[in-house]
């Protein structure tokens, strides 16, 4: 046992964080800036980031969930406003059904409350909202047949929506066409949708990670600049006793998320799913406290649409949401220890 | 990055898992009753003796000489098994071998880890707990000895100990930090009185108070130089932080995995309250024993106890506190004769917030050595 990154982890990391600090956002102006944003998002293209779910030699994904989470941790930190969650959730989708890579950008269509893949009826239209929308045209959803989950394809349009600031959203249109998508080998197994929700579970979670991360830093550079009483804000036990528990949250839910990357291609299907969501009810939790902490300590200006406070906020809001929250991901833990439904739980 | 077991872990996994069933001494389940502290030197010497106790220390001093993630797998064993912790020395071995010299360690390290002497740890005063370095205990020294007066309280094991870790004052005349030294104290000696104190939870043989009158000290039990004692001591108060050497986690996994079997085995008599409380736990000791993986692998890059300590004691300090709260809500008071371990459970739990350093204290490090936040 030996948890570390590897070498090439790290330096996967280090890139990450570089881009990230290069070409993300540093305020909230910056969201407005499509120069910008259009450089970072080349730039992540360009690393191939997106294909880290796409099949290699085989069946197998060209990198594991723990190389994912890593990406996913440095975006939610640097609130990158490139698409990352869609796309590598639709690729995963393409691999587990042996389709080929999407032949343009797509992402994933989600319930109207996010906790689970969009299942449409056949003949009945598509309900649902696609996430992490920024570039996609399409959206995959499953139709559901004797044999298995099938793929198939909504086309998007319409003006997003931006609950997070930089992952806008989009609900389908009922009168979207469904398309079968071209070329898939298989339809989905129950079995394959548990492995795709653990992962898209941890790396919601890495994303939560991430962004608590970036959270407690802004705040902490607001605390240590600020001055009132003629001494810097951050000099106060009543501040620093909130952020030190905001730090400190932070690292628990690190350490959860981990195991649950890991778990993605190393566990049994059902084991890897309880990793994530142990993962992902702490992260959810912690999440919101922490993005609250960071806007408490900024005072009147962290409830200004200025301060980047809420940006991490709504970022966290909304991965807090992705495959289910912190109440669906305790129901989900419960159960694997043989407890079920019927207590008010979903 | 892996999480599995190495052939040589899953080995000595199931060798352990094959040891337990003759070995478990079937104490009561957690720190709720005086019959577990009274059982735990003999489960201290049944884990020595089967080559389960000090895994990562040095052979030297009768430890296995492995990877400190050897700690943890002992730790989900005993949880598994329904065992009692390990008993938790850690913080007193790594202050000797830090600081003692090797006639310190030769003389009292291997009677530690293998459990034929018991130890208490002398440092907090009526008037010096959070600030430890005001402490006014004396040592003055005698000829060959030193001679000292003073008063100990929150001394763990203080009735059954035969030696005292000791901080006592040596040099008045200096900055208070660099005033204290460290002793190896026997017990056993006429200017010494201890008696026991009563927790909340009603246990009597863990805490106590000790006072010295007029008690010798040989000047050759010095741990460490004359007016080394702080350094040491924050040396034992940082390990004291971390889940890692003090096996907590077998002790929260045992209290969740019977809260779990008895909702399981009454689905129907359970709130939804019950339930989300008991999921709470299951998810914050299930982080703990992660971040205790993520933490003892760290080590291998030769990382060691710190400021993030404090973050340590504080997700543990979370996770035990929950647990608690599970335990009262899940198995409830028996507000009658019946069984009170539920009840005695919770109430420990308090305890987790104030012992090695309140949580107050360790958001102040964390605040300060690692958000790098002014002083006040």
């Amino acid at each position: 046992m030996d948890v570390r990154l590897s070498p090439e982890q790290q330096a996967l990391r280090d890139s990450a964080v570089r881009l990230v600090d290069q070409l993300g956002p540093h305020a909230v102006g910056d969201l407005d800036d499509p120069g910008r944003a259009a450089a970072l998002d080349a730039a992540v293209a360009a690393a191939g980031w997106r294909e880290l779910r796409a099949a290699a030699d085989g069946d197998a994904p060209l990198a594991s969930g723990v190389e994912v989470g890593i990406v996913a941790e440095e975006l939610g930190r640097g609130l990158a406003d490139a698409s990352f969650l869609g796309p590598t959730l639709a690729a995963e989708l393409r691999r587990l059904a042996g389709a080929p890579a999407a032949s343009a950008p797509e992402t994933v269509a989600l319930t109207p409350d996010l906790s689970s893949m969009v299942h449409v009826a056949a003949g009945a239209p598509p309900v649902g909202v696609a996430v992490d929308v920024r570039g996609a045209s399409t959206a995959l959803v499953l139709v559901g047949r004797d044999d298995g989950h099938h793929l198939a394809q909504v086309g998007l349009d319409g003006p997003p929506a931006r609950v997070d600031l930089t992952r806008p959203s989009a609900p389908l249109a009922p009168s979207a066409d469904v398309a079968p998508v071209a070329g898939a080998a298989r339809p989905l197994t129950d079995g394959d949708l548990v492995r795709w929700t653990a992962l898209g579970l941890s790396l919601a979670c890495a994303d939560l990670v991430g962004a608590m991360e970036g959270a407690v830093r802004l705040a902490t550079a607001y605390a240590t600049d600020r001055r009132q009483y003629g001494v810097p804000i951050g000099s106060f036990q009543a501040v620093q006793h909130l952020l030190a528990d905001a730090f400190v949250a932070t690292e628990g839910a690190r350490s959860a998320t981990l195991y649950a990357a890991w778990a993605v291609d190393e566990l049994p299907d059902g084991d890897a799913l309880a990793a994530a969501a142990v993962a992902k009810a702490y992260c959810a939790r912690a999440a919101r406290d922490v993005c609250e902490t960071a806007i408490q300590v900024h005072g009147g200006i962290g409830n200004t649409w200025e301060c980047l406070a809420h940006v991490y906020l709504r970022r966290c809001l909304l991965s807090g949401d992705v495959l289910g929250g912190a109440a669906a991901s305790l129901a989900r833990v419960l159960s694997h220890h043989g407890i079920g439904g019927g207590h008010g739980l979903p | 990055m892996d999480f599995r077991d190495s052939a040589d872990e899953a080995a000595f996994r199931l060798r352990l898992r094959e040891w337990l069933p003759a070995h478990n001494p079937g104490l009561p389940p957690s720190s709720t009753d005086d019959a577990y502290w009274a059982g735990m030197a003999g489960w201290h010497r049944a884990l020595y003796d089967g080559g389960f106790f000090g895994m990562s220390w040095p052979t030297a001093i009768g430890g296995q000489g492995l990877p400190p993630v050897y700690e943890v797998l002992v730790d989900e064993e005993l949880a598994a098994a329904g065992a009692p912790p390990r008993p938790s020395l850690g913080y007193l071995v790594q202050g000797l071998l830090e600081h003692g010299s090797d006639r310190i360690h030769r003389r009292f390290l291997p009677g530690i880890v293998n459990g034929r002497d018991r130890w208490c740890q002398g440092f907090s005063e009526p008037d010096a707990g959070s600030d430890l370095a005001s402490l006014r205990t004396r040592a003055d020294r005698e000829g060959d000895d030193y001679v000292v007066t003073g008063h100990k309280v929150w001394t763990s094991y203080s009735d059954d100990a035969e030696w005292c870790l000791l901080l006592a004052r040596t040099d008045h005349d200096v900055p208070i930090h660099r005033g204290i030294s460290a002793f190896a104290v026997p017990m056993g000696q006429p200017g010494i009185r201890q008696r026991p104190l009563r927790m909340i939870n009603g246990v009597t043989k863990e805490f106590g108070e000790v006072h010295f009158d007029g008690a010798r000290v040989p000047a050759s039990n010095m741990v460490g130089g004359p007016g080394e004692g702080w350094a040491l001591a924050m040396t034992v108060v940082s390990h004291e932080r971390e889940p890692g050497e003090l096996g907590y986690v077998a002790r929260y996994g045992k209290v969740v995995n019977d809260l779990t079997a008895r909702v399981r085995s009454h689905p129907d008599g359970v709130t939804a309250e019950q339930v989300r409380e008991l999921g709470w736990a299951l998810v914050e000791v299930e982080m703990l024993r992660l971040h205790v993986r993520r933490r003892l692998s760290d080590r291998l890059d030769g990382v060691t106890h710190g400021p993030q300590g404090s973050v340590d004691k504080l997700l543990m300090t979370w996770t035990e506190q929950t647990v608690g709260h599970a335990s009262l809500a899940v198995a409830g008071i028996d507000h009658g004769h019946g069984d009170h371990t539920p009840l005695r459970t919770y109430l420990y739990s308090r305890a987790q917030s104030v012992m090695g350093g309140t949580s107050q204290i360790q958001r102040n490090l964390v605040a300060r050595r690692i958000l790098g936040l002014p002083g006040s």
